[in-house]
């Protein structure tokens, strides 16, 4: 008997815990659809689906929006191609100065985005590069780029050397045996990856205002809108993102159970 | 050409880290000694005082980060542990979507979530304005603005880092293990204390790695629910960097920061035997 009270209690302790991280989502989601007819959003006042037609009030808002996505996107393309690149040497080859590159991608998990954000900045102040939309990019591939790296070397790892050896004495050139047999392998790696650099690109906020200059990004405008008053469409945006999200994952488990089953 | 192809595949990205890590602390180190202003420019005089006058100005946000960082991860590991041990020991086939349930929250971006709870805490808002005119709180009581909400959101913001790396260590945790300790007559809680417990310990080191150095670097938390009495080390980084433009005292702050955490973060590994922290970190 005593043995249920202990796990009714942990079971309830769990999910006060799951509501406690739900709670600010949930109203994020609620007061999306917020009747409020002064500009700060801050009680109910019935439902309405206005601010989805609305979204163009604040054009600067969706600039921002813009700006993070197709920024996430050619910071995810570039990090991609980098880190698979990095992650095959690391799980594939044995070579001097191997212990050097996981030192540096180590610092690059670990440091803290704060001191990464201040030291770019520092260079491109004294180098005299203007901080803009592209030196966002370059630092959104810098944090994110060690990520895809260590999750596409655990898959190389993982991977069956005898198959590619197989596939070199059926008579394929190594280009060919990449792209036909090791590729393939290594992909479910690279989606992942790529995958987490793009969340973690368009979620970014300390670096981005380090690096960001006049460019404004969707966090960052939400930043900047704290002090007067956060409009309904914030909330829509957010919700949006967020069931992309929910989304992507859904489906990745999903596939990724069959992939098991199979 | 076969000894060449690593050093070709790590060319790209292994140039991006060092031009845009390596190099950018090492120009930092060097601007923190310089002096002037942005308009005459700044000029390398290996200005020491920089550091002592930047220390003795900014003890106090120095410290309380410290003081933050250390609450909020013990905090952390208090609300992550139970919840990465449930899914682990009895979330049964639907493990990973327990897992994805607890990570959802994080979805939404970092801003919008604190903001979130900005909304959520605000004194007259939709939690505390239906209980003060009902009379179960006083008028002026409030959250925002104080330690607790900046901690509160800390904790709230890094969870997950504590929770995935637990998770991962308690669902190595062969269950037959802790069977066969009860089948010697083990208590559940000795049973706990003296194998599910140690046998958890690197995912707890790990997690403490990975929610401590950004508590304690965080400015967002503090800008948002905090007031003047809760500035940490990173908002005065941030207004000396973004607002001030003193790039030389913003760097020293920012190069004390990370020494001081480097030389946290090798104490903890020495006191717990590197190994385990560098594998911990490694996974």
């Amino acid at each position: 008997m005593r043995r249920r009270l202990g796990d009714r209690l942990l079971f309830g302790y769990v999910w006060l815990v799951m509501l406690w991280l739900f709670l600010p989502i949930a109203v994020m989601i609620v007061f999306g659809f917020n009747d409020t007819q002064s500009k700060s959003n801050v009680s109910w006042q019935g439902f309405t689906l206005k601010w989805w037609g609305r979204l163009g009030d604040y054009p600067e808002l969706l600039d921002a929006v813009y700006n993070s996505i197709s920024i996430a996107l050619i910071a995810t393309l570039i990090t991609t191609v980098l880190g698979t690149l990095l992650g095959l040497a690391l799980g594939r080859h044995r070579f001097r100065g191997q212990g050097a590159t996981n030192l540096v991608m180590f610092a690059a998990i670990s440091s803290p985005e704060l001191v990464m954000g201040a030291s770019l900045l520092s260079l491109f102040v004294s180098a005299g590069v203007q901080t803009g939309y592209r030196t966002i990019v370059i630092a959104h591939v810098l944090f994110s780029v060690s990520f895809v790296a260590v999750t596409v070397r655990a898959r190389v790892v993982g991977l069956d050397p005898s198959v590619e050896e197989a596939a070199r004495d059926l008579g394929a050139s190594s280009w060919v045996t990449f792209w036909r047999i090791t590729f393939p392998m290594i992909l479910p790696g690279v989606v992942a990856g790529a995958l987490l650099a793009f969340a973690l690109s368009i979620d970014d906020f300390v670096i981005t205002q380090f690096t960001s200059g006049a460019t404004v990004t969707f966090p960052l405008w939400i930043y900047g809108a704290v002090r007067i008053g956060i409009p309904p469409q914030v909330n829509i945006v957010g919700t949006c993102i967020f069931a992309v999200g929910v989304l992507i994952a859904v489906v990745n488990s999903v596939t990724a159970r069959r992939r098991a089953t199979a | 050409m076969k000894r060449l192809t690593p050093y070709l595949l790590i060319l790209p990205g292994g140039l991006w880290l060092v031009v845009f890590l390596v190099v950018p602390l090492i120009f930092m180190v060097s601007v923190s000694t310089q002096q002037g202003d942005v308009v005459n420019g700044f000029v390398q005089t290996f200005h020491i005082a920089n550091y002592t006058d930047a220390l003795g100005q900014y003890r106090t946000q120095f410290l309380r980060s410290a003081v933050y960082g250390l609450v909020g991860t013990v905090l952390a590991i208090l609300l992550a542990y139970p919840v990465a041990y449930w899914i682990a020991f009895r979330g049964g086939a639907r493990k990973s979507t327990y897992l994805l349930l607890v990570l959802l929250p994080f979805f939404v971006s970092f801003v919008l979530r604190t903001v979130s709870w900005k909304f959520l805490l605000a004194d007259d808002g939709i939690v505390f304005e239906p209980l003060k005119s009902a009379g179960l709180l006083p008028a002026d009581f409030h959250v925002l603005q104080t330690t607790t909400a900046v901690i509160g959101g800390l904790v709230y913001n890094y969870l997950p880092f504590m929770i995935l790396p637990i998770y991962v260590a308690l669902e190595r945790v062969d269950p037959s293990v802790v069977e066969a300790a009860q089948d010697l007559y083990a208590s559940r809680v000795a049973a706990f204390a003296r194998i599910v417990l140690p046998l958890s310990l690197p995912g707890v080191f790990a997690g403490v790695l990975m929610t401590f150095v950004p508590m304690t670097s965080d400015y967002v938390n503090a800008a948002i629910l905090g007031g003047p009495d809760n500035t940490m080390i990173g908002n005065i980084i941030q207004t000396e960097y973004l607002v001030n433009q003193d790039y030389p005292v913003g760097a020293a702050l920012s190069f004390t920061l990370m020494a001081a955490l480097l030389v946290g973060i090798f104490g903890y590994a020495r006191a717990l035997g590197t190994q385990n922290v560098l594998e911990a970190a490694a996974r």
